[in-house]
């Protein structure tokens, strides 16, 4: 016999029954309550001044709040204390007996002269020992080029059109020419001078301090030097998007098929035939020139394309 | 040297090369390149898994002219070649299935640039599988973490921003905690490849000379990319990333992306710091405890979610919480357990972000419980598709999370102290896990009822052949992967070997 239940709307059952059915939530109030009304297709509503104190009055997000702030500094100090902890027990600086002053230090020491050609033994280590970490660093600077463009690039086909229209006015193009002699002056001066130091740090690289990196980033600074003097109108005729991309392209191709050429050879133990040249010489130590200059390419237009970007109006 | 053992070294720099080229080219010619791309890698990864298996033993490969503790290295086993095979496949189809779906919801402008990150994000995977060098991961580790970065905020609507500003933060904080860990690393051995890293690590324990800082390293090694994967305390990431970004982002970052570090973490483990010396230091207990909460958690979270993206992206928090848990038992048949699950899981995960976006074009692009009522009439190959997901993770026989559930659970006895919590938080989750996803394959298959909201019209458009052809290819892999788990259990048992 089975007994008849009156209520049947407060039943377990009918709980059970509606939550399957998707009408109910289970946890309504659980840990992402406060979160609950921001969904995808809203956008981000940043509260007022009003709105937010509301929110605080709810007793138990106020204490959760609270106690967010201090295990946050806890937990920070935990962590920093570990480290220092660490940092007392390691091997002592400039130690001659620590564990890095092993066989490798020693190799690239003593003979990355012979083997690489490169009197600079920092540029012979990470274009020629350890190249592959190297072209996945200058992807890194690709990549993170690509993200900004994906970001940033306004392309006229979305579907904010206030968004849109609002940029367009306020573009940087629309104050220009720019007139300011005394920053014109002076950056006709500095510009050449800027612009032949990182090419020489550049094409140092192998011999003296420096390299891709560093030349390339100075090459960029020299670049939005000009820009900021002379406006975008002088500086598309030296320097437009499509001369970015092709720029970026050859070199980075250029150096993913030089170093597969000499990936290749070396583990397959075959002669690469590079000529190492006479250490010294601004044409010797194999690739390392050629690397060098696309990386350096890479970096100042990377760094250009980053400035434009942020700026209002694009490249 | 055969010519078989270039193919680790052609499948990374193809896959980057692919995505340089890409960024001159038009939207189209980008995709077509990188289905191609990626179809090549994978038979190139096919090739060298063979010539493992058929010479029975792992291999270095000199990335220059310079031997192994000055110039690069990756390495090639049969672990490796089983994992890039199969990443291989799960990228394929993932890409293959969002097709119609990333025409759409990307810029036509900006598509070339979606397909350089899913290029780059292949290669940074590749070389996280064969790497041989410390600092060679964290490179790619970067590219990993920007190219996520991007295939989140490419579609540029509401709560994707924030989900990448906060995928970005946490990231980069599992990223900075790993570059401290392998400085330290690097200071106290002297090494940055894995080989004579770990030798050095050796000659330490033997001797107790720093054994602080080794502590610590491991700690912060293990935090970091276990931050990156969304181990559980440290998960609040994932739900937003994986339930807003595309349907091929969400494939990609939820069944690779989180797969590759833990896959990197597992190799750290054993060529460098050694899985004994984590024992001993009751490292893994931690691991495992986190491991175990996220079981649960992930599940109870998952149960109270309405919007059924946020439901599998928390589904993923439990799941990586069995993954750590197993590397967390301390044994090396939980290790195996916890790798077979990575493959289960990004076969079973990707299935269902992919068929569920067959169940969403039926019912006006709606992602609540409610509108999906009777989805699966209306679409049955994604409603088939996405049940085979849900009884997969739920763990039904003769699917990929049933065999992964079964060698957990053998694994377990093995460890005498951890079999009871085990065994029990198992139960625990495998219910949790039936209660979400039945609940939502009983409502894909009931009625509609009168007083539900009409659906659109366009609701009778038939799904893409890309999006069909990925879920029977999706299921195909699920059914190979729980009907002979021998043979793929054997390779990761022997490649597992090869490690050490």
């Amino acid at each position: 016999m089975s007994r008849k239940r009156d209520n049947y709307e407060e039943s377990r059952w009918r709980k059970f029954k509606s939550w399957l059915d998707g009408e109910t939530d289970l946890l309504e109030h659980g840990m992402d309550a406060h979160e609950a009304v921001m969904r995808e297709e809203d956008p981000i509503i940043v509260p007022a001044h009003g709105e937010g104190k509301e929110i605080l009055k709810s007793k138990g997000i106020w204490r959760f709040k609270q106690f967010y702030k201090v295990m946050s500094v806890v937990l920070c100090l935990g962590v920093i204390l570990t480290l220092l902890w660490t940092v007392a027990a390691l091997p002592p600086r400039g130690d001659a007996n620590n564990p890095d002053n092993n066989e490798v230090a020693a190799r690239y020491i003593e003979r990355g002269l012979q083997e690489t050609g490169a009197v600079n033994i920092v540029t012979g280590m990470i274009l020629d020992y350890r190249a592959f970490d190297t072209f996945g660093e200058s992807c890194v600077l690709f990549i993170g080029s690509c993200c900004v463009l994906l970001l940033l690039r306004l392309d006229g086909n979305s579907e904010d059109k206030e968004l849109e229209k609002m940029v367009a006015e306020t573009n940087d193009r629309h104050f220009e020419p720019k007139n300011d002699i005394i920053l014109q002056k002076c950056s006709c001066v500095l510009v050449p001078v800027i612009l032949m130091f990182g090419i020489y740090i550049v094409l140092n690289g192998h011999l003296s301090p420096g390299g891709g990196f560093s030349g390339g980033a100075v090459l960029g600074a020299g670049l939005i030097l000009y820009l900021n003097a002379f406006g975008y109108k002088r500086m598309g005729k030296l320097f437009t998007e499509k001369l970015y991309k092709r720029t970026t392209l050859c070199a980075l191709t250029f150096y993913c098929l030089a170093k597969s050429y000499s990936f290749f050879t070396g583990a397959n133990h075959l002669e690469s035939g590079i000529p190492l040249g006479t250490p010294g010489a601004i044409l010797s130590s194999g690739l390392i020139l050629p690397l060098n200059i696309c990386v350096g390419l890479v970096v100042a237009c990377t760094m250009y394309t980053f400035y434009t970007l942020f700026r209002k109006g694009g490249m | 040297m055969s010519f078989v053992q270039n193919f680790p070294f052609f499948s990374i720099i193809l896959a980057m090369f692919s995505g340089i080229i890409s960024s001159v080219l038009s939207g189209k010619k980008a995709r077509n390149l990188t289905l191609m791309m990626i179809a090549v890698t994978t038979a190139l990864s096919a090739g060298t898994l063979m010539f493992c298996l058929k010479t029975g033993e792992s291999y270095t490969y000199m990335m220059g002219h310079f031997p192994a503790p000055w110039g690069n290295e990756i390495r090639a086993g049969v672990l490796e070649g089983v994992t890039a095979v199969l990443f291989g496949i799960v990228m394929f189809l993932s890409v293959t299935g969002g097709l119609d779906h990333t025409a759409r919801d990307v810029e036509e402008s900006k598509q070339n640039l979606f397909y350089i990150m899913i290029d780059l994000m292949l290669s940074s995977l590749l070389a996280l599988i064969y790497t041989n060098d410390l600092f060679t991961a964290y490179v790619f580790v970067e590219i990993n973490t920007i190219a996520g970065c991007g295939l989140i905020m490419i579609r540029q609507k509401g709560r994707n921003l924030s989900a990448a500003i906060r995928y970005m933060v946490m990231s980069q904080l599992g990223s900075g905690l790993f570059l401290i860990g392998l400085t330290l690393l690097y200071d106290v051995t002297g090494h940055l490849l894995m080989s004579p890293a770990k030798e050095s690590v050796e000659l330490l324990v033997a001797t107790g000379r720093y054994r602080i800082p080794l502590l610590v390293i491991m700690a912060v090694i293990s935090v970091g990319l276990a931050i990156k994967s969304g181990l559980y305390p440290f998960h609040y990431w994932i739900p937003d990333t994986y339930g807003y970004a595309t349907p091929t982002g969400s494939a990609v970052l939820s069944g690779l992306v989180s797969k590759g570090y833990i896959f990197l973490l597992i190799k750290i483990f054993y060529r460098v710091l050694g899985y004994d010396n984590l024992v001993g230091t009751h490292m893994v207990n931690v691991l495992y405890l986190f491991g175990v909460c996220g079981m649960i958690m992930g599940s109870v979270h998952a149960i109270s979610e309405t919007d059924t993206r946020r439901m599998i992206a928390y589904s993923s928090v439990a799941q990586i919480g069995y993954i750590y848990m197993g590397i967390g038992l301390g044994t090396t048949a939980g290790m195996v357990a916890s790798v077979f699950h990575i493959f289960a899981h990004s076969a079973t995960k990707a299935l269902l972000f992919i068929s569920a976006v067959g169940l969403y074009e039926v019912s006006g692009d709606r992602k609540d419980f409610v509108s999906l009522r009777g989805a699966a009439f209306r679409n049955p190959l994604a409603g088939i598709g996405f049940s085979i997901g849900a009884l997969s993770m739920v763990g039904f026989p003769m699917l990929s999370g049933f065999i992964s559930k079964l060698l957990f659970a053998t694994s377990a006895l093995d460890s005498p102290e951890k079999m009871m919590p085990t065994l029990i938080v198992l139960a625990v989750s495998t219910l949790l896990n039936a209660v979400y996803f039945l609940r939502l394959v009983i409502t894909l298959y009931s009625r509609r009822r009168p007083e539900d909201k009409p659906l659109p019209k366009q609701t009778t458009v038939r799904s893409s052949w890309a999006l069909r052809l990925a879920i029977i290819c999706f299921i195909g892999l699920n059914l190979v992967l729980g009907m002979s788990s021998q043979p793929i259990v054997q390779a990761i048992t022997d490649g597992l070997a090869m490690f050490d």
